[in-house]
């Protein structure tokens, strides 16, 4: 339903706009610097990746006027049907894709390719919005499966079926949304964190169980303290303990039935001990970005001078190891500028997200500042060895026509979501 | 709980982790330094550009040693992945484990080998034929480059000792000095060591980048931090290169040091320690094993200089000095007399002397080299009442007189290493006799008149000695290098004018009518030269390793004199026997040109004093 007078830009947040903006004019100076080449380097030359980047760039701006232009009840009408055709979409691509890195997840169309994968976040981020906006709070526990089946599905199809195990972890970020809709509870979080925690030291200190398992029974006693007494409880705390004990121990063992890439991934990333071969194949991306990363100084070696990723030390400098080419040729002032830029832009976004009256709105602008959240800490934080290798892009940054539009698409729907927050409840 | 304060953890969540991020990229990039380090070492080749060392010439312009090319092979271990090692190996003779074990000397492990981007010498001096085998296959041979590099080459092979030698650098100067990078060369000793900055030059670097692939990419910012190399600049020495042949000559096959100088300017004109070595031995990819040859010579000690560094009793040469301070003192005239009873008197006839006329005047008694005369003349030093109050200060003031001359601390001459001989402090009678304990007779009995005892000087110093009686008074440091680079000029601080405590000429001329008449008359009239008007002294050393050193000094014309010497030959008793013709041949030698006593050169050329031993005889001191 079309109101009065707004025009085309009524209500929309400028800051979100801006900082979209900005990321994306940085994203682009840095690919050129990335692929930079004295004598190749051509603006409009559809052979380099620089002109490509461009074309990606307006094709994104494009698509963002346009989604303002709908109006946002079709997405709020049409949020499964996106949803069902993106899933089948990422099935299709298993049979009529193109191999490309030894993955079936990419169609090719013409000289570019596409990768349906990024478009399950924002189609994902949509039904789970549907969905969950029109649960009765009454049946709020019982829903939890149902939501956790809608981000389930895409995230098995492109991890078993597709093999991208770094597009599908992305999907995991949604939980953030079902806690803040409470349909499921912090500790979940925490238990979900203590797992983890318990596998990766499990894995990390292989010798010193014993250590752990004793410092997991005292936690157990320590709650045990300050719980209600009732048997149900301690039954709990004892189920608990044995539980993250059993972690503990599982964490090799989940080491061994990894494949080997990531198996040396992780090892490298925790530093155990490996073999000169494993650590040269493993260990090289995470150390070469941090020699890039580190070399840069405190005001970086200047545009278009950074040594390590111009010749070629860093791999991947230009996708998801783009952040190097702004640590080293901005310096820390650069990198710091660009985690700045979005957070703000994530705080933003839940802001935002806080201020709605539709529900829908709310759980999907959770969604936006999710999914980009988790992108920037598993991009950013595997450039500095803070986590292993994963590759997934860094949103507006990295090269990549698939990840730009979808990340676009993504941001928009909301902020023309957002642009109507005074004239309906959805 | 309420749902929508939630939001508070979610938010401060967020920033959390970007506080932990911001502060990680603070360590990463501004804290730790090891980033920095590892970038440079991948991307950038420093590319040393050696600059060819400093010649050095003789007072006449002839070179002694110049640059000749040497090629070092040099290994980058990163970069060994396609190396045809066992090709290599076969041309370098070693087999594939010496290849292992040198890349893992070089790096510290063969692990750390392929993550090694330094530069090391894999084979230091190779000669241009070795070096035209590698390069015609080296394009097989990934991870190696050759780098040029100069070897000194000596046109004759003297002055090995003064010229030194140069060597790679060793760890404790390139952890102080950071000029010097582990396999540089420095000179080590002699005029290379000592004038090691000048000779040197100044290295450039060029620095280039390389990608991942090792493809160079151009200069880093255009060259804008390449420097250029500075050749080292030439010196100018003060050696008389047919001097020093000769006098080689004359001392081959004998333990001792000779040391010539021009008095007027302090400018060494030979210093010859014999036995000496070629220096072309200490050269090139020899060096470690000619070393060690050398080292092994325990008897002659060829890598000893010992005109420089040996520490002798001056014996009876020293007569001169103690004339001299007498003079000073006023407890001595010309017209003095003692006697002598084939002795000193005073002391029972101890030291001994051997039979002449008696009693002399000073003249009559440096001719005869009268061990009672300077034994009498040494106590009336010590015991002048009118100025000294007891023995200790008589002592302690006849010191000063003698470091006046520069004999008990280091001349301060450009040559490393020289020694500073020896004049006993009184604190040191005072352990030997006891406090207070000791009285002239006593010194006089231990041999201090006639340059026995503790003394100890080296040749050059005996020299020195000698330039202050020969220029009545004063002396320059003796030094080897002239004048550094293209000015002539010499340097500043050989100008400096050593006035020594005998200031009255009287008494300087009173010692050397008495060097006259040595020559004429007394001990040295067998090597005299008389239309070369010399002056001279000798002098039999007594020590306790063996028989007596023959030592002479001397110096010529007597009136405006051109040339002293110094020479000390161990173990060849009377200072007449050796010291004396070599001396006399020397300074005949240097002022006409040539010589005129072919029998006398024989002898001493020939003469053999290392392998056949002359019998010992037993001498009193002359």
């Amino acid at each position: 339903m079309r109101e009065k007078s707004e025009g085309l830009f009524y209500n929309v947040d400028w800051l979100t706009v801006t900082i979209y903006l900005l990321l994306m004019m940085m994203g682009w100076f840095n690919i050129y610097s990335a692929v930079y080449d004295p004598v190749k380097s051509d603006v409009f030359n559809m052979e380099r990746l620089e002109s490509k980047q461009l074309l990606f760039a307006v094709l994104s701006i494009l698509l963002a006027f346009s989604i303002l232009i709908i109006d946002a009840s079709f997405f709020t009408v049409s949020a499964y049907a996106l949803y069902g055709g993106v899933v089948l979409l990422n099935l299709l691509v298993l049979v009529a894709g193109t191999e490309i890195k030894g993955s079936h997840s990419w169609f090719k169309v013409g000289g570019f390719t596409f990768q349906p994968g990024e478009f399950a976040k924002w189609a994902t981020a949509l039904a789970l919005a549907k969905f969950m906006s029109g649960v009765n709070p009454a049946n709020l526990k019982k829903s939890v499966w149902t939501a956790l089946g809608i981000l389930g599905l895409p995230m098995a199809i492109i991890m078993v079926l597709q093999d991208e195990t770094g597009v599908a972890l992305v999907f995991s970020a949604f939980t953030i949304v079902l806690y803040r809709e409470g349909i499921i509870q912090g500790w979940w979080l925490l238990v979900g964190l203590g797992i983890v925690l318990c596998v990766v030291l499990g894995i990390k200190y292989q010798d010193n169980f014993v250590y752990y398992a004793g410092s997991v029974v005292a936690i157990g006693i320590a709650s045990l303290l300050f719980i209600r007494r009732r048997f149900k409880n301690i039954l709990i705390v004892l189920f608990g303990v044995v539980f993250f004990i059993g972690a503990l121990f599982a964490g090799p063992k989940v080491l061994e039935k990894m494949p080997e890439h990531q198996a040396g991934r992780i090892k490298v990333w925790l530093g155990l001990p490996v073999s000169q071969a494993i650590e040269d194949r493993y260990g090289y991306n995470t150390r070469q970005s941090m020699i890039a990363i580190g070399s840069g100084g405190a005001m970086g070696k200047g545009y278009l001078e950074g040594t390590q990723t111009k010749f070629r030390f860093v791999p991947e400098q230009e996708t998801d190891f783009i952040f190097c080419t702004v640590g080293e040729e901005w310096g820390f002032a650069g990198s710091a500028l660009v985690v700045l830029l979005y957070t703000i832009l994530i705080v933003r976004l839940v802001f935002m997200a806080e201020r709605q009256r539709s529900d829908f709105t709310r759980i999907y602008g959770y969604a936006v500042a999710a999914v980009l959240f988790f992108h920037l800490v598993i991009n950013v934080g595997m450039t500095i060895g803070i986590i292993p290798v994963i590759g997934i892009p860094l949103p507006f940054f990295s090269y990549g026509g698939s990840s730009l539009i979808s990340f676009t698409i993504l941001v928009f729907i909301f902020v023309k979501l957002d642009s109507q927050r005074l004239l309906v409840l959805r | 709980m309420n749902q929508e304060s939630r939001k508070f953890f979610i938010a401060g969540f967020a920033l959390l982790v970007a506080v932990l991020y911001v502060v990680r990229l603070f360590y990463v990039q501004i804290v730790d330094d090891k980033y920095k380090l590892d970038a440079r070492n991948q991307a950038f080749l420093y590319v040393t550009d050696y600059p060819p060392r400093g010649a050095i010439y003789d007072r006449n312009g002839k070179l002694l040693v110049y640059n000749q090319v040497a090629y070092d092979l040099m290994v980058v271990p990163r970069d060994l992945k396609n190396c045809d090692t066992a090709g290599l190996c076969k041309i370098l003779n070693i087999t594939i484990e010496d290849f292992k074990s040198r890349l893992k000397r070089l790096s510290g492990s063969l692990d750390f080998a392929r993550q090694d981007y330094r530069s090391h010498i894999f084979e230091s001096q190779m000669l241009p034929e070795l070096n035209a085998r590698i390069q015609e296959r080296l394009y097989k041979f990934d991870g190696f480059y050759v780098q040029s590099r100069t070897v000194r080459k000596y046109p004759t092979p003297i002055a090995a000792h003064l010229l030194g030698y140069i060597g790679e650098v060793d760890d404790r100067i390139t952890r102080k000095d950071k000029y010097y990078k582990s396999g540089d060369y420095i000179g080590k000793s002699g005029i290379e060591k000592g004038y090691e900055e000048y000779l040197r030059g100044k290295k450039g670097v060029q620095i280039k980048m390389r990608d991942v692939h090792n493809n160079i990419k151009g200069s880093f910012k255009n060259g804008l931090y390449d420097t250029a190399s500075v050749p080292g600049l030439s010196l100018m020495s003060t050696l008389d290169a047919d001097l020093q042949l000769y006098v080689e000559q004359l001392l081959q096959n004998k333990i001792g040091g000779l040391a010539a100088i021009d008095p007027t300017t302090g400018e060494i004109l030979a210093l010859v320690t014999s036995p000496t070595y070629d220096p072309n031995l200490l050269v090139g990819r020899d060096f470690p094993k000619n070393y060690s040859m050398l080292l092994q010579d325990t008897l002659g000690r060829p890598l000893f200089n010992r005109a420089l560094q040996a520490m002798y009793p001056p014996g009876s040469t020293f007569k001169l000095m103690n004339s001299l301070i007498g003079l000073q003192e006023g407890t001595l005239t010309p017209q003095t007399t003692y006697g002598c009873a084939r002795g000193f008197p005073l002391l029972g006839g101890k030291p001994k002397c051997h039979p002449h006329g008696s009693p002399t005047d000073l003249e009559g008694a440096i001719a005869t080299s009268c061990n009672s005369y300077f034994s009498y003349v040494y106590k009336a030093i010590i015991d002048n009442n009118k100025v000294t109050r007891d023995t200790k200060d008589g002592y302690e003031r006849w010191r000063q007189y003698v470091l006046s001359f520069g004999v008990g601390e280091k001349l301060g001459t450009d040559l490393p290493f020289d020694a500073k001989g020896i004049v006993p402090t009184s604190k040191y009678y005072d352990k030997v006799f006891g406090k207070n304990a000791w009285k002239a007779l006593t010194l006089s009995g231990v041999g201090l008149g006639i340059g026995q005892g503790e003394l100890s000087v080296t040749p050059l110093q005996m020299c020195n000695i000698v330039c202050a009686i020969a220029n009545r008074g004063h002396f320059y440091t003796p030094h080897i290098i002239r004048s550094v680079g293209k000015d002539p000029k010499p340097l500043p601080q050989w100008a400096i004018k050593h006035q020594t405590m005998v200031t009255n000429k009287q008494h300087f001329e009173a010692v050397v009518q008495g060097m006259s008449s040595v020559m004429t008359a007394g001990t040295g009239r067998g090597v005299n030269v008389p239309e070369l008007d010399m002056c001279g002294k000798t002098g039999t050393a007594q020590n306790p390793h063996g028989d007596d050193h023959s030592v002479f000094v001397c110096f010529a014309p007597r009136n405006n004199p051109k040339i002293c010497v110094a020479v000390l030959v161990e173990n060849a008793g009377y200072g007449s026997a050796w010291a004396a013709p070599i001396a006399s041949l020397t300074i005949e030698r240097y002022l006409t040109g040539k010589t005129n006593r072919p029998e006398m050169e024989k002898n001493m050329m020939e003469g053999d004093l290392i392998h056949k031993h002359p019998a010992g005889k037993k001498q009193t001191t002359h």
